[in-house]
């Protein structure tokens, strides 16, 4: 039955902007401040409290835009977003309308290995709400709620795609992708668990095939990844159910509950909200020129696209290992101070995105909180490279570099595993081998080369892994072969 | 241009007004006489005149991002009705749950 429908997906994401002062007033953006400790009048909505627009605000809006492939209004405003809600001090927000700061852009997002284009339709700028939070164990039996006005007033970016995501993954894919740029233009940290970066997504099903979407439902109050791949999955399953079975999808706002796994009614159309945007008369128009944005664009850090392009270009890595390093900052920043150190980019591609991913997904903590660094890691490779310690050895290694930040070369030589290049030493344990092992050698005499293998290994237990493994197949090969 | 009943009371609603009858039918004699008189300012002939949304002629009015002294909480919440330690408190709402929008 799911695949007679097509899931039709559009997302609405705020960023917060990681300014030092609020959008319109002084008072400091910093997240876990003491409870209204970061608010002054303008932000508290009092009467006669005038805002006046924070310059880095509106150029990191610009930068987004620009990122996301978006057009840059010459000319724009401010529009009061009319409604009563506790967490909106003046009874308005001040958001973008009409004007907004970017339009049609566009970005590439990885579906199942084929680059697939999701456009942007807007990107504006608006003032970030009070924190709300409701006193009793849920929303319904709270009596009152109580309110954080430090964030009200923190500069937000909203950035909306066009509905073409066709599935939960594509979604998903989408919004990591668009936290790896806005998090490489340093614009908004997108910690998604402290609310600095926030999502909803529009759902709709229709018939595999149809050009006509179906009726759309609003989803909020999703709060990570995973809850946006669940969250979609599951309403589109709710709403195939519901047509599938002669029904039709309501128009309405649904409710994700992350602890139920279920999406509930919120409100209907008839609920919905009539905003009455009119310009902010307290803000005066913007007129952004050419040369500021030209300026803001030269200036712009490098975008993940470009960067997975480039180590491609220059260590000659795989499409899909360079992006995976260069989607994330923390991995690219390391991948390029490590390559600088001991240049050979496929070898510490091959480091990052093996020991070392696995080593953050077991211990469940950021490459920066881990006590590796590029010099460590260059180290350990530059071990490997010299012939001092063989790739299985250095693996072994690394744990403990991994996690106590120990010298590669001091664990090393504290634990004895210097590789054994030495000829004569190395003969002498293959001729003590291949004595115990008549059966084998005999195996090998008669053909079977897979004996090979096993007597390597018995040279590699006796040397507990340290005897260099090219120098031992040698070795060995000629020793057999003498004796044959 | 008048302003009808249903809009009067839509309006009223939007407001958070609760208008009895006779309230409702002073609204909107007032608010169709604000509106045909600010209506007068349509009889202008426009052609060729950007469209203005304020007499204000500076732009790019901003200020650079610099971090200036908060009020103390004691001052943020001097006139706040109700407080509970910290936070300013309010009655509990359900409608509109989860907008922060
Ligand atoms: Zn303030």
């Amino acid at each position: 039955m799911m695949q007679d429908y097509e899931v039709v997906v559009g997302i609405e994401v705020h960023v917060e902007l990681a300014t030092e002062s609020k959008v319109f007033c002084g008072c400091r953006t910093a997240f876990g401040a003491e409870p209204n400790t970061q608010t002054c009048p303008v932000c508290l909505g009092m009467p006669g409290a005038l805002p006046v627009l924070n310059r880095r605000a509106l150029e990191y809006a610009i930068r987004t835009a620009l990122a996301l492939n978006c057009s840059i209004a010459d000319r724009t405003k401010f529009d009061r977003k009319n409604y009563f809600y506790p967490d909106l001090p003046k009874g308005y927000q001040i958001s973008q309308y009409d004007l907004p700061i970017g339009s049609n852009g566009y970005i590439y997002v990885d579906v199942e290995g084929e680059a697939k284009r999701i456009r942007i339709k807007r990107v504006h700028l608006e003032e970030e709400t009070a924190k709300l939070m409701h006193a009793g164990d849920d929303i319904i039996s709270a009596t009152h709620s109580l309110l954080d006005f430090n964030r009200a007033g923190i500069p937000l970016v909203e950035i909306v795609s066009e509905a073409d995501m066709r599935s939960a993954d594509e979604a998903r894919a989408y919004l990591s992708k668009l936290r790896s740029i806005l998090l490489a233009m340093g614009v908004s940290d997108c910690k998604m668990e402290e609310g600095s970066m926030r999502c909803e997504a529009n759902i709709s099903v229709m018939p595999r095939g149809s050009k006509e979407f179906g009726t759309l439902v609003e989803l909020k109050n999703i709060a990570s990844f995973r809850a946006v791949h669940r969250a979609i999955q599951y309403e589109a399953a709710r709403q195939i159910e519901v047509v599938s079975s002669g029904g039709a999808v309501a128009r309405e706002t649904r409710h994700w509950d992350d602890a139920r796994g279920e999406t509930a009614f919120m409100r209907g159309k008839e609920e919905a909200h009539d905003y009455r945007y009119f310009p902010d008369p307290d803000l005066g128009p913007i007129v952004i020129e050419k040369p500021w944005v030209d300026r803001i664009g030269d200036e712009m850090p490098e975008l993940p696209d470009a960067k997975g392009e480039r180590y491609m270009r220059e260590w000659d890595l795989p499409k899909y290992d360079a992006s995976q390093i260069a989607d994330s900052r923390d991995l690219s920043e390391f991948f390029e101070k490590t390559c600088a150190i001991v240049g050979d980019g496929r070898e510490v591609a091959k480091w990052i995105l093996g020991e070392v991913l696995a080593s953050l997904n077991a211990t469940g903590i950021e490459l920066s909180e881990s006590k590796l660094t590029p010099e460590l890691l260059a180290e350990l490779i530059e071990l490997v490279q010299t012939g001092k310690i063989s790739g299985k050895i250095a693996k072994s290694v690394f744990e403990e570099v991994f996690n106590e930040g120990k010298r590669p070369g001091d664990i090393v030589r504290n634990r004895g595993l210097l590789q054994i290049s030495d000829v004569g030493e190395l003969v002498s344990i293959v001729e003590k081998v291949i004595d115990a092992n008549p059966g084998p050698v005999a195996d090998y005499h008669a053909g079977k080369t897979r004996a090979l293998g096993f007597l390597v290994g018995q040279v590699m237990k006796e040397t507990r892994g340290r005897a260099n493994p090219q120098e031992t197949n040698r070795i060995l090969k000629e020793e057999l072969d003498r004796r044959a | 241009m008048g302003v009808s009943k249903e809009e009067t009371a839509r309006i009223a609603e939007l407001a958070r007004l609760s208008l009895d009858e006779a309230e409702l039918a002073r609204a909107q004699g007032d608010l169709s006489e604000i509106v045909s008189y600010v209506n007068k300012i349509a009889d202008l002939n426009t052609d060729g005149v950007a469209p203005t949304v304020q007499p204000c002629t500076v732009s790019n009015a901003w200020r650079e991002d610099v971090a200036l002294p908060s009020l103390s909480r004691e001052e943020a919440l001097a006139n706040a009705p109700d407080r509970q330690g910290e936070f300013l408190r309010v009655p509990s709402i359900i409608q509109g749950e989860g907008d922060g929008e």
